[in-house]
C-alpha cells in the first residue's frame, strides 16, 4: 500500500455554544490514499463538513495531528496554511461561491491572482479551462449571467486552475437539477481518474454510492467505512 | 498577489457598489474642498489686507501721538503725565531728519460740505502739499493744494472722486465754491479713484490744507505725521531720527510713536495668517470626519463582503492579503476623495475670485498640500481598522454566511 495522502490521528473538534460543548468531531482517525474517491456522507450535524473545513486547513482540530502528504499541517501557522490551500487544495461548494462582480474567466483567475502567478502565464491556463470545461463563450459572463450547471463548471475550474493534489466538495450537486448535476459529478470524477484525490461530502445515497470508499458519519464519530471494517488505529507520533 | 492585480481588484470591488463608494469619496471631497475654499478665504483676506497697506505708500514711517509702549522710569513723566499734542511745528521739526525725503502732516475730522443746496458728510483730511506725493495718490482733474507756509493755508480744496459725482454729477467742480462746515473752499482737484487706504476711504475724502483744518475743528494738534523715507533701507534711521527729534522738542519725553508700515504688515500678516491656520485646522476637522466615514463605510464593506472573504481565503489568500485588498481600496476611496475636493476646492476659489473680483482667493500651497496629505492619512488610517478585520474572519463561519 502506497504511504498515505492525508492522515488523521485522534481528530477532536470541540465547539462551545454558550456553557454547553458540543463535539463536532471524536476520535477521528482515517488514511486516505493519493487518487482516492472517498463519499462522506451522514445526516446533517454528524459532523462530515467540519471534517471537510479541517481537511481543507480552514478549520484547526482541537486536539489529534493531520499530515498532508506525510507533513504535519496542524502546527503551521496560518500564512503557512493559506499557501498549501493555495497550491494542494481546491474547494467546491454548494452554493458555487462566486465572485458575483467578477467575469467567469477572471473568477477562474482569482486562485492564480492570489498566487501572485503573472497575467501573461494566467492568460493561458484561463483559456484552457475555458475549453476544458466547456465555458469558452463564457468567459465574459457574470455569474448571473449563467446557468447553476455553468457556475458549478465555473467554480470547478477554479478549483483545479492550480493543480490542486486535493478536491474537497460540499454538497457540489446540492443547488443542481438531476440532469445538471450529474454532469458536474462526471467531472469532478474525470479528474479523480486523472489521479487527484477526491473527497465529496453528501447526503445524498445516489452520489455517495458512486464513490470507492464510502464514510458514514454520525454524532462527529467515523461509524462505517467501506474499505475497512474496524478503523486501523493510527501510528502513533513518531 | 502582485500589486496591479491588488489594485484592479481592491478598484472594481470599490466601483462594484458604485453608491457606497460614491458617498464616502464625496465625504473625503467635501473635506478637502472645504480645507481649500476656507484657507482661500483667509489668505486671500491676508493678502487683501497686506495689499490695501502697500497702497497707502512706500517706505512710510509714521508718527502718532501718545505712547503705545512702555519704557522705564523717566523723569519727565513724573512732571506730566499726558501727552503733549503732536503740533504743526513737530513737523517741520522733522524735516531735519537726514533720512526723511519729506512729509505730510495730518489733521483728521468730520465735517459737511454743501454746494448748490447739496449737503452731505464727509471726512475732512488737513494736509500739505506733500501728502499726494507720501500717499502715492493720483489726481484726477486740477492740481493739488499748493505749495505754501503750513501755517496759513489759503481756501482751496481737492475733493475725491466719489464726492464730486455725488455733488456735482455732470458739471465740471473745478474752480467751483462750495462750504465745508463754516467755511468757503475753491475747488481745485480732484483725486482719481483709489479705494481703501489707512482706514480713510480716499474716494469720499475731502483735502484741505492743514492749518484750515485745524481752525475749522478749532485744535492745533495733529492725528498723524505721514513720513517717507529716503530709501527702504533708511527706514529704520527715519524712524530712529523722528523718535529723536519729537522726544528732543517734548522735553525730552518719548510720548508719541512712530511706526513703520512694515511692522504694522507684518501684524496683520501674523493676525490673519494665523486666521488662516484657524480656519484650516477648523476645515480639517471636517476631514477626520470624513475618515471616519469612510472607516464605517469600509466596516459595512467587510460585513457585505464576508462569504468573499471566506472565499478569497479558502483560495489561499494570507491574512496580508486581505488586510493589503482592504487598505488599497480605502487608500483609492480617500485618493479619489482627495482630488475631487482638490478640484472642488479650486473650483469655489475661482468662483470667489469671479464674484469678487478684488479678493485674491487663492488657496495656500501648504494648505493644499496638507488636505491632500490629511485625508489620505485618515483614509488609510480609519481603513486600518476594517482592514484588520478582514482579515481576521474565520473562513468556515464566512462561507456559510452565518
Amino acid at each position: 500500500m502506497t504511504s498515505p495522502q492525508i492522515e488523521l490521528c485522534g481528530i477532536e473538534r470541540v465547539f462551545h455554544l454558550g456553557d454547553s460543548a458540543v463535539h463536532a468531531l471524536r476520535r477521528i482517525d482515517l488514511a486516505i490514499a493519493p487518487g482516492e474517491y472517498v463519499a462522506v456522507m451522514g445526516p446533517s450535524g454528524s459532523g462530515k463538513s467540519t471534517l471537510l473545513n479541517l481537511l481543507g486547513l480552514l478549520d484547526r482540530p482541537d486536539a489529534g495531528t493531520y499530515r498532508l502528504e506525510g507533513r504535519d499541517v496542524t502546527t503551521l501557522s496560518a500564512e503557512e496554511q493559506a499557501r498549501v490551500r493555495s497550491e494542494r487544495i481546491g474547494f467546491v461548494f454548494q452554493s458555487f461561491h462566486l465572485v458575483a462582480r467578477l467575469t467567469a474567466a477572471e473568477n477562474i483567475a482569482l486562485p492564480m491572482m492570489l498566487a501572485g502567478i503573472p497575467a501573461k502565464e494566467r492568460a493561458g491556463r484561463i483559456a484552457r479551462a475555458l475549453d476544458d470545461y466547456g465555458l469558452a463563450d463564457r468567459a465574459g459572463h457574470r455569474p448571473d449571467q449563467l446557468s447553476g450547471g455553468q457556475r458549478q463548471r465555473v467554480a470547478i475550474a477554479r478549483a483545479t486552475i492550480m493543480r490542486p493534489a486535493v478536491i474537497l466538495a460540499d454538497e457540489p450537486t446540492g443547488n443542481l437539477d438531476r440532469a445538471t448535476g450529474e454532469e458536474v459529478i462526471r467531472l469532478l470524477e474525470e479528474l479523480n481518474q486523472g489521479g487527484v484525490t477526491l473527497i465529496v461530502v453528501t447526503h445524498d445515497p445516489a452520489l455517495g454510492s458512486r464513490a470507492r470508499r464510502r464514510l458514514q458519519m454520525e454524532d462527529g464519530a467515523l461509524r462505517h467505512d467501506s474499505m475497512q471494517e474496524e478503523p486501523a488505529p493510527c501510528a502513533p507520533p513518531t | 498577489m502582485r500589486a496591479p492585480d491588488l489594485i484592479r481588484f481592491a478598484r472594481d470591488a470599490a466601483t462594484g457598489n458604485p453608491l457606497r463608494t460614491f458617498l464616502s469619496v464625496l465625504a473625503v471631497a467635501i473635506g478637502v474642498a472645504a480645507v481649500v475654499v476656507l484657507t482661500a478665504l483667509g489668505d486671500g483676506a491676508r493678502r487683501y489686507v497686506v495689499n490695501e497697506f502697500s497702497a497707502i505708500g512706500s517706505n512710510l514711517v509714521i508718527v502718532l501721538p501718545g505712547r503705545s509702549e512702555t519704557g522705564g522710569f523717566n523723569p519727565a513723566n513724573a512732571i506730566t503725565g499726558t501727552p503733549r499734542d503732536l503740533t504743526i511745528d513737530d513737523a517741520h521739526a522733522l524735516l531735519r531728519g537726514s533720512a526723511i525725503r519729506r512729509l505730510a502732516p495730518l489733521a483728521v475730522g468730520t465735517s459737511e460740505i454743501e454746494v448748490g443746496g447739496k449737503l452731505r458728510e464727509a471726512m475732512v483730511a488737513g494736509t500739505t502739499a506733500e501728502f499726494i506725493e507720501v500717499r502715492r495718490l493720483s489726481l484726477a482733474q486740477g492740481r493739488f493744494l499748493p505749495d505754501e507756509d503750513w501755517s496759513r493755508g489759503s481756501a482751496v480744496a481737492v475733493i475725491g472722486a466719489k464726492i464730486r459725482d455725488e455733488l456735482f454729477g455732470p458739471e465740471p467742480a473745478l474752480g467751483r465754491l462750495v462750504r465745508i462746515g463754516d467755511r468757503r473752499f475753491r475747488i481745485v482737484g480732484v483725486m482719481a479713484a483709489s479705494g481703501q487706504g489707512l482706514g480713510m476711504n480716499n474716494d469720499e475724502l475731502l483735502i484741505v490744507p492743514v492749518a484750515q483744518a485745524q481752525a475749522m475743528f478749532n485744535s492745533n494738534t495733529l492725528f498723524r505725521i505721514l513720513i517717507e523715507a529716503r530709501s527702504r533701507e533708511a527706514i529704520p534711521a527715519a524712524k530712529t531720527q523722528a523718535a529723536e527729534i519729537l522726544k528732543l522738542r517734548h522735553e525730552g519725553e518719548l510720548d508719541v510713536t512712530v511706526i513703520t508700515q512694515d511692522a504694522v504688515l507684518a501684524t496683520f500678516d501674523r493676525l490673519l495668517g494665523a486666521l488662516t491656520y484657524g480656519v484650516g485646522g477648523i476645515a480639517a476637522i471636517s476631514l477626520a470626519v470624513a475618515g471616519i466615514l469612510v472607516m464605517n463605510v469600509m466596516l459595512v464593506s467587510v460585513a457585505q463582503r464576508t462569504a468573499e472573504i471566506g472565499l478569497l481565503k479558502a483560495l489561499g489568500a494570507t491574512g496580508r492579503t486581505i488586510r493589503l485588498l482592504f487598505l488599497t481600496e480605502a487608500a483609492m476611496l480617500s485618493l479619489a476623495g482627495a482630488a475631487a475636493g482638490f478640484l472642488l476646492g479650486h473650483a469655489g476659489a475661482a468662483l470667489i475670485r469671479h464674484l469678487y473680483p478684488t479678493f485674491p482667493a487663492y488657496p495656500p500651497a501648504w494648505a493644499v498640500l496638507a488636505a491632500l496629505a490629511t485625508a489620505l492619512a485618515t483614509g488609510l488610517l480609519f481603513g486600518v481598522a476594517p482592514a484588520r478585520r478582514a482579515a481576521r474572519l474565520d473562513p468556515v463561519l464566512a462561507l456559510s454566511g452565518r
